[in-house]
């Protein structure tokens, strides 16, 4: 059988990702699959040397919009662990309000995505309608609807009101009811488990072979979270991680939808437990010089690593920045061979690739 | 290897500059949330020993450095030759001062 090459990506109708990959084609049947980054490589991870510590987390943030504020987290805890800076316990319960919200606004767009990638385009419409509400709270709580800048060295900017909390909560309550009315439709429905069940299928020890992350890790059966380490006040809430057995792209699909739901119990139980008090403390000096510090934490696409190295100076020596997608993609090169052409997209899509945080 | 042999899934490696002709690398672990980690200092002008070949994951990782640091890893397993983040005619390294290199074809 004479084979074909196509070039998919880095522009593709389904794929809103600039990702390019070489793919090897026999009979409708891909082979091969090499992937070809670059086209969006900013070297943000370079700008510590000429920004001051403080203006990095604005970088950081931008890494990424959708996981803008989970990066900023990182970015913080790790200066803060680096500094010996103890945060205020009511910054902490609102980081996470403020991570656990970007995580569902991440998972419904993804969710929509998964779903306009196999021509699903009404399930499509209601998860994006959904998220809608969850911007509404960034842009009424922070001033913004993707990158709500609330961190800051040492807590964050912004409060929320006894008014905002219980607003917060309402639009909760609709946003469960809504997704629990549409879970059929994405969890039972024959055309998408038809298109989902049995593509794309990775092993758990190729998950752990391969270094998956996240939602790609866990849909593969192995119950690894990052919260799961007690980061930031993660350690004072109560929740497992969202596993599913089968590695194939309708597991992942399941563990992302079922994070929404768990992200909004953790929203709660941060709430019912948020102390008064200070929401930042006063940051003076610089890290130290020799200082070497590693954090990970759990963004929405998965485990996402900080390696900062300081001099004593207000620029850092080194920043290093792994995100999950570049984490993914070795995993996405193994589902991809002897799958068939049409379910590309959706195999490509089942890890939720971010471009922009792979390249930074 | 025997991290692997071990069940160690490999997260990353980072890397930063020991002077001007050795790099550090260090390579991260994690094996149900417990972390471990790895110190190697290496010159710059040498090979450095892939890890490609145990883990396959690592290939991404020593593409990068390779882009950003200009040193090459012997055994890589699939070797984008400097081009997997740069474009072939780029002849600045990022991450390491006053060094050009020759623009690939």
């Amino acid at each position: 059988m004479a084979s074909t090459v196509i070039p998919f990506g880095p522009q593709h109708p389904v794929l809103p990702e600039p990702i390019h990959l070489t793919l090897k084609v026999e009979d409708e049947i891909v082979k091969e699959a090499v992937p070809a980054l670059g086209y969006i490589h900013r070297g943000l991870e370079m700008l510590c040397s000429i920004r001051d510590y403080h203006h990095m987390i604005q970088v950081c943030e931008r890494i990424c919009g959708i996981c803008s504020m989970i990066h900023a987290t990182c970015y913080s805890q790790t200066i803060e662990e680096l500094m010996n800076i103890e945060v205020p316990p009511r910054a902490e319960l609102l980081r996470i309000v403020w991570s656990e919200l970007h995580r569902m606004h991440s998972h419904l767009l993804w969710l929509g995505l998964f779903a306009d990638a196999f021509g699903f385009e009404a399930l499509f419409m209601q998860f994006w309608k959904i998220r809608e509400k969850i911007m509404d709270i960034n842009e009424a709580t922070a001033g913004n609807r993707v990158i709500v800048s609330v961190n800051v060295i040492g807590g964050v900017r912004a409060d929320l009101s006894p008014d905002q909390i219980r607003w917060i909560l309402t639009e909760l309550d609709d946003v469960e009811k809504q997704l629990k009315a549409i879970q059929p439709t994405i969890l039972d429905d024959y055309t998408v488990k038809s298109r989902t069940k049995g593509i794309g299928v990775m092993t758990p020890e190729q998950a752990i072979e391969l270094g998956a992350a996240g939602p790609t890790l866990r849909g593969s059966n192995v119950a690894q979270d990052a919260r799961m380490l007690g980061y930031g006040a993660y350690s004072q809430l109560d929740f497992e991680p969202v596993v599913e057995p089968d590695g194939d792209c309708w597991s992942r699909s399941t563990v992302r939808f079922r994070e929404v739901l768990q992200s909004i119990d953790l929203v709660r139980q941060a709430i019912s437990k948020l102390p008064e008090g200070d929401i930042n403390v006063k940051v003076k000096g610089n890290p130290p010089e020799g200082g070497e510090i590693y954090t990970r934490v759990e963004q929405p696409r998965g485990e996402c690593m900080y390696y900062i190295r300081s001099n004593g100076t207000k620029h850092l020596e080194r920043l290093r920045i792994r995100t999950p997608t570049f984490a993914n993609i070795p995993p996405l090169l193994t589902m991809l061979p002897e799958c068939e052409l049409a379910d590309v997209p959706v195999i490509v899509l089942s890890i939720d690739p971010c471009i922009s945080c792979t390249e930074r | 290897m025997k991290m692997k042999n071990d069940g160690y899934r490999l997260v990353t490696f980072s890397t930063y500059a020991v002077g001007e002709k050795e790099l550090g690398i260090m390579y991260h672990f994690d094996k149900d949330l417990d972390e471990a980690h790895l110190r190697l200092v290496v010159d710059k002008e040498k090979p450095i020993p892939s890890v490609s070949g145990v883990y396959f994951c690592a290939m991404l990782v020593e593409n990068e450095i390779q882009d950003q640091w200009n040193v090459k890893f012997d055994g890589l397993v699939v070797d984008f030759n400097r081009t997997l983040l740069l474009d072939s005619e780029v002849t600045t390294v990022p991450l390491v001062n006053n060094v050009k290199i020759e623009p690939k074809n």
